[in-house]
């Protein structure tokens, strides 16, 4: 069951004539982990970040098409493309988060990081933030090197400690879908491999879009594959039907490692 | 070579200190007169150039004079006051004391001490929301078309010489004040207000370039948790641009402190203690300003005293601010 389902998109940076990315029809299911892959400049990001309409941070960028979004109260899909007022984008981001290709910890404790989704999403209650913080970390396995520091700066982590803070204060808000920007580029390999076993524990929560630039990274964790190029959605398929089994040439010739 | 450029920027570093140094001790050489004369007394004493009789002890003519004695003798002249002044230090340093005329020269800094630090704080208070204000809107919400030419006035405002700033307020902005809010013309109000204006184009482009500084992508992280603009501005881009915005305040806070000609304008230069915001008074720098050209022996060292004392004033709040602030932004 797709949790979003992206359908004919189209997507145009602001002073730019041609779309970046053209015609995109794509499902995030629930509960997978779908995998963006493609070279540099496929538009893998700018689609990833169509999902949360973080591009409208920006202005004179244009949407085409249609992104649906599953509510799970109702149970009925809705437009995000259609969202105008800043409380339905802040409802948008706080169902759909995202984990940037750097750790971005704010300018404050470890705590305070991941009780921000909860103090801007108004809950006060100070047990219910505090729970909710302890559950957060421990899910982003954290929290048995963090939690004698809860007070300290969150700057005085490691590259790696601090993506997982990143991760565990998007999971603290409990959203329905997660968005990984290629969140291990800036890491090392120990590093990268905790963060990849997280996503797929993450799995049984949230869904999960990640991009990578990472091939083996895409086979290592995902369910479903998406290959883009020159903003165009290649193929899309079971992650062992792309890597083994590939319908199109441009695929195989990326994944075999012949261009990209 | 390496090492010659190593002693080369070694020097030029050291240079800073020995200036430093150097201007202190000048100054303190030039003060001992009025030190020794008058001790840390001078800080509460709010007599400037005010003759008092010889036999008393210092504890009851404070007491004893008031204020009102004090400004008007000031303010009548005060060039014939130092001239007189400088006799009767050589004449009273040579008399004996039981002469029966025998009278000395009282300098205390209290009032220009006061009329500084009101002056200040009173431009801090207007300018450092405004400025925040101004930053806010230019870093984060105005598009670029307006932000642009607005960042470039603002520069061109900080590049205007202050006695511009004086003349302006004196004949445009000190009459509407008084309209405003009663009082003087030229007051404390006037002064302070004309100084905020004249810091804050400096403090909001400071704040512009260092809230600029915030990276995209953790600015999106806030926004991708559900933050709003304000949320944003608050807990991410003030905190993380923290020191820069610090900076550009206790840089601002110099300027104001020291700042001479636009306040010699506007601050009426009457050696009275204010009650009200809109009572003239007079500041450290303009008391060395108008009154230097006359001064001598005694008064000049008075001067050089409330020098020294507005070095360690602005020295002492700007190294507090600097290592409060920073120390905190570490921890």
């Amino acid at each position: 069951m797709p949790v979003m389902n992206i359908k004919n998109f189209s997507f145009t940076y602001a002073g730019v004539d041609k779309p970046s990315i053209r015609n995109i029809n794509l499902p995030i299911l629930k509960n997978k982990i779908t995998a963006l892959i493609g070279p540099s400049g496929c538009g893998k990001s700018t689609l990833l970040r169509s999902l949360n309409r973080i591009h409208d941070l920006y202005p004179g960028n244009k949407y085409e098409g249609v992104i649906e979004l599953l509510d799970f109260e109702t149970n009925k899909y809705e437009n995000i493309l259609e969202i105008k007022k800043e409380n339905e984008f802040i409802k948008l981001r706080q169902k759909v988060g995202m984990i940037f290709q750097k750790p971005t910890p704010f300018p404050m404790s470890i705590f305070d990081n991941v009780a921000y989704g909860l103090k801007i999403a108004g809950i006060k209650n100070k047990t219910e933030v505090e729970n909710r913080v302890e559950e957060a970390l421990k899910g982003a396995a954290l929290w048995n090197e963090v939690s004698d520091r809860l007070n300290k700066p969150a700057g005085g982590l490691s590259g790696g400690q601090q993506q997982r803070l990143c991760i565990a204060r998007a999971v603290a808000v409990k959203p329905e879908v997660l968005l990984f920007d290629e969140p291990t580029s800036a890491l090392d390999p120990i590093s990268t491999g905790a963060i990849e076993e997280l996503i797929v524990e993450l799995r049984k929560d949230v869904s999960i879009a990640i991009v990578t630039h990472n091939m083996q990274q895409a086979s290592r964790i995902s369910d479903f594959t998406a290959f883009m190029y020159m903003g165009d959605l290649i193929e899309y398929d079971k992650t062992e039907v792309i890597f083994l089994n590939p319908k199109e040439k441009q695929t195989e010739d990326y994944i075999t490692g012949r261009f990209g | 070579m390496e090492k010659i450029f190593q002693k080369l920027s070694l020097l030029s570093a050291s240079l800073v200190f020995i200036i430093l140094i150097g201007i202190f001790t000048t100054l303190f050489i030039s003060a001992k007169p009025a030190i020794d004369e008058f001790g840390f007394g001078f800080i509460t004493d709010a007599r400037w150039n005010t003759e008092v009789p010889l036999n008393q002890s210092n504890e009851k003519e404070k007491q004893t004079d008031t204020l009102k004695e004090d400004t008007t003798q000031n303010s009548v002249s005060d060039s014939d006051d130092d001239l007189l002044a400088e006799d009767e230090d050589l004449m009273g340093d040579d008399e004996d004391l039981d002469d029966e005329v025998a009278t000395k020269t009282v300098y205390g800094g209290l009032v220009p001490i006061v009329g500084t630090i009101l002056s200040t704080v009173i431009a801090m208070v207007f300018a450092v929301p405004i400025a925040m204000g101004i930053a806010i809107f230019l870093a984060e919400m105005a598009p670029k078309k307006i932000s642009i030419p607005v960042g470039i006035a603002i520069e061109l405002l900080a590049a205007i010489p202050s006695i511009i700033f004086g003349m302006w307020g004196l004949f445009y902005f000190a009459p509407i004040i008084s309209e405003t809010f009663g009082g003087y013309q030229v007051s404390l109000l006037t002064a302070g207000l004309v100084l905020g204006i004249m810091i804050l184009p400096f403090m909001a482009a400071i704040t512009r370039d260092s809230m600029k500084t915030t990276p995209d992508i953790l600015k999106e992280s806030a926004y991708a948790l559900g933050a709003t603009k304000f949320e944003v501005i608050k807990d991410v881009i003030f905190p993380y641009s923290k020191v820069g915005i610090i900076g550009s305040i206790i840089l601002s806070l110099g300027r104001a402190l020291g700042e001479t000609m636009a306040v010699a304008f506007l601050i009426g230069a009457v050696y009275n203690l204010p009650e009200k915001i809109t009572d003239p008074t007079i500041s450290i720098p303009v008391a060395m300003a108008v009154n230097f050209g006359e001064a001598a022996g005694l008064g000049e060292s008075a001067l050089f005293y409330l020098g020294l004392i507005l070095f360690v004033l602005s020295f002492g709040i700007i190294s507090f601010a600097k290592f409060y602030f920073l120390k905190r932004n570490k921890g």
